[in-house]
């Protein structure tokens, strides 16, 4: 039996990058809103059973299927010699440059929303669920800069995923 | 207006980026 390392890792990476990608668009298309809308039905039951037993664990999954993400690409294009070619989108290589400009963009954009997610969205989380102790003026900036940062990363995700896809199979345009 | 206020916004942004993105990967690759 023949062992394609390239091809598990590959596999590895889309099913943490689906996790990773699926949860942040739960984060702004599902549970940002429906906490917004328990917050403001004053008859209602609340939010508090989204921020303490739903949140927590989607915030576990969701940094951790990040880190998968990132390292399983990053170990993908190390094994196959185009690490440094992708990160310099190509510039200084002989050939392949579309393959490289292309992969290469995807792969910043994926280290951008990694960062805003272990440095900015994390961070501020734990003190917005109270993880970490935090004044409510603290609580309100952590909430902000959570929010933007997670939309950011939606943003993100559009041409990081157009990016991905078409590295191999072609750009749209 | 900063579109990242809206679910809407985030998308169009993200589209028109990637769109403008595609171009310039390919300027990039001389192609």
């Amino acid at each position: 039996m023949d062992f394609n390392f390239l091809a598990f890792d590959r596999w590895l990476h889309i099913v943490a990058g689906v996790t990773w990608i699926g949860l942040l668009y739960y984060f702004n298309f599902v549970q940002a809103p429906a906490l917004a809308a328990a917050t403001a039905d004053k008859g209602g039951p609340g939010g508090a059973g989204i921020t303490k037993y739903v949140a927590p664990r989607a915030l576990l999954w969701f940094r951790m299927s990040a880190a998968v993400t990132w390292l399983t690409g990053a170990l993908y294009l190390a094994k196959n010699g185009h690490l440094h070619g992708a990160f310099t989108l190509g510039l200084m290589a002989e050939g392949g440059k579309l393959y490289l400009a292309t992969i290469g963009v995807g792969a910043w954009l994926g280290t951008i929303m990694l960062f805003n997610v272990w440095v900015l969205i994390w961070p501020n989380q734990k003190k917005v669920l109270g993880l970490t102790p935090a004044t409510d003026e603290q609580k309100a900036k952590a909430r902000r800069t959570a929010f933007l940062a997670s939309r950011t990363n939606t943003l993100l995700s559009i041409p990081m995923l157009m990016c991905m896809g078409s590295a191999f199979h072609g750009l749209p345009f | 207006m900063n579109p990242l206020e809206s679910i809407t916004g985030t998308i169009t942004a993200g589209f028109v980026l990637a769109i403008v993105l595609n171009f310039v990967i390919k300027a990039l690759a001389g192609v």
